[in-house]
């Protein structure tokens, strides 16, 4: 099938089979390996994606649903010239260490402070709650995810 | 090669259902895409998610609610009315997986892979839900405890598609509870969910339905304890009975999560924790 999609601001046209995990599609075809995959369950985050704003496991979504959605990965979250707010909390505060479980708390962390700005450090460990860091550094995430909401700068698009 | 329907409205997906009996229909895919990658490719998928005839949430007659069987959990957060009249609903929502699975999970999914773990089951039960399921010869109603009718299984043909979950309004000042009972409070598979619904008249037990899940093949209501309840002054007594009843009425099972023991006690403490707080 031919899928339409904007991928981090861009039109795509894909021809690929619907039943294709998003993820490998993501990643394959389009060479977009800024988006990883940890248990390929839906239950680590690792692969989270937005699509339309909205975060989601890209394991657990068959390609042929993004026809006319709008996603972000990764790799379109930086500005040009800059990272995203909440990408330069997360090196300030040591928010990565292996980095497999970043891409997707750096999405996730994105849609949390955009949906409820000024949320509880509790709400926010809600919200990010699909997101495991084997790593267990939650702490400097949280942090990270705080400091990016209380930040006076403009995220990035 | 494996096709992948997109079917524009819910005529041309009941067409779809009928002309192809071995696809598979996907809504929000969370069931069915886990581990997709060690199976074979499907003869084809019929696509629901996001089919807007399948995602409206319409009031009904008497302060009840029709949910589109398309609707997700987030859908069903953000809405004021599931909030104000069925917390029980929106407490079990809010402890499905976590925000990317809410984000795409469905109630309909959920109905229909009918796992005896499913989370938003429970409180359909306690809501005393309708199932509304259609095919091309027309839409057909059934109450959610006869849907129910194995591991894994409910009434559902072929040819047949979830539509939506009608949810009669609970009685004014009615009492509802959600307790899910796992390793962790997002993702974790949960051990024994409970979701019950009271009301009170002069002081007793005038109606309750409580519903368990973990604990059978499927999401059963637990009948005997509702029995021993109904009709009574809620309290220590009360929670002494219904928890005897539970034990004669329940048989959980021992899993890799759980073991029957510790199911029947914990079921047993969530209905006495529930009897206690009306």
């Amino acid at each position: 099938m031919n899928i339409e999609v904007t991928i981090n601001g861009e039109s795509h046209s894909i021809e690929t089979e619907g039943h294709r995990r998003l993820l490998d599609v993501l990643r394959e075809e389009l060479g977009l390996v800024g988006t990883k995959e940890g248990c390929g369950e839906g239950e680590c985050g690792a692969c989270t994606v937005l699509i339309n704003g909205e975060p989601v496991n890209s394991c657990l979504v068959p390609v042929g649903q993004i026809e006319g959605t709008a996603l972000t990965t990764i790799e379109g979250m930086a500005g040009s010239d800059s990272l995203h707010v909440i990408q330069e909390t997360l090196v300030r505060y040591g928010g990565a260490q292996c980095g497999i479980c970043t891409p997707g708390v750096a999405l996730c962390a994105k849609w949390a402070v955009e949906k409820e700005p000024g949320a509880s450090k509790e709400r926010l460990r809600e919200l990010l709650a699909g997101n495991i860091c084997r790593c267990t550094g939650y702490q400097a995430i949280v942090d990270a995810v705080v400091a990016a909401q209380d930040s006076s700068e403009p995220g990035h698009e | 090669m494996s096709e992948f329907l997109a079917p524009k409205n819910l005529s041309e997906a009941l067409a779809a259902r009928a002309a192809h009996p071995d696809y598979i229909a996907v809504a929000g895919g969370t069931d069915y895409m886990v581990a997709s990658k060690d199976r074979l490719a499907p003869p084809g998928i019929i696509n629901l998610f996001g089919l807007s005839d399948l995602t409206e949430l319409r009031n009904l007659d008497g302060g009840g609610l029709r949910i589109g069987a398309c609707c997700t959990y987030a859908t069903l957060l953000g809405d004021a009315r599931v909030s104000g009249t069925f917390p029980v609903l929106r407490d079990a929502c809010r402890e499905v997986g976590a925000s990317q699975i809410q984000a795409r999970g469905t109630m309909g999914g959920n109905i229909a892979t009918s796992s005896p773990v499913g989370d938003s089951l429970p409180p359909l039960l306690a809501l005393d839900a309708t199932i509304c399921v259609a095919s091309t010869a027309g839409e057909r109603r059934i109450a959610y405890e006869d849907f129910l009718v194995g591991y894994r299984k409910v009434d559902l043909k072929a040819d047949e598609l979830i539509v939506a979950i009608e949810l009669p309004a609970p009685a004014n000042g009615a009492t509802q509870c959600w307790r899910k009972v796992g390793t962790r409070r997002a993702q974790s598979i949960s051990k024994v969910m409970m979701a019950a619904v009271a009301n009170l008249e002069d002081g007793s037990i005038a109606d309750i339905r409580i519903a368990l899940g973990a604990v059978a093949d499927r999401t059963i209501r637990a009948k005997a304890a509702e029995d021993a309840l109904r009709g009574t002054v809620p309290g220590e007594e009360a929670a002494k009975r219904a928890a005897k009843a539970l034990a004669d009425e329940i048989t959980p099972i021992d899993d890799l999560r759980s073991n029957a023991e510790y199911r029947l006690g914990v079921a047993q403490n969530l209905v006495r924790r529930f009897v206690l707080s009306l």
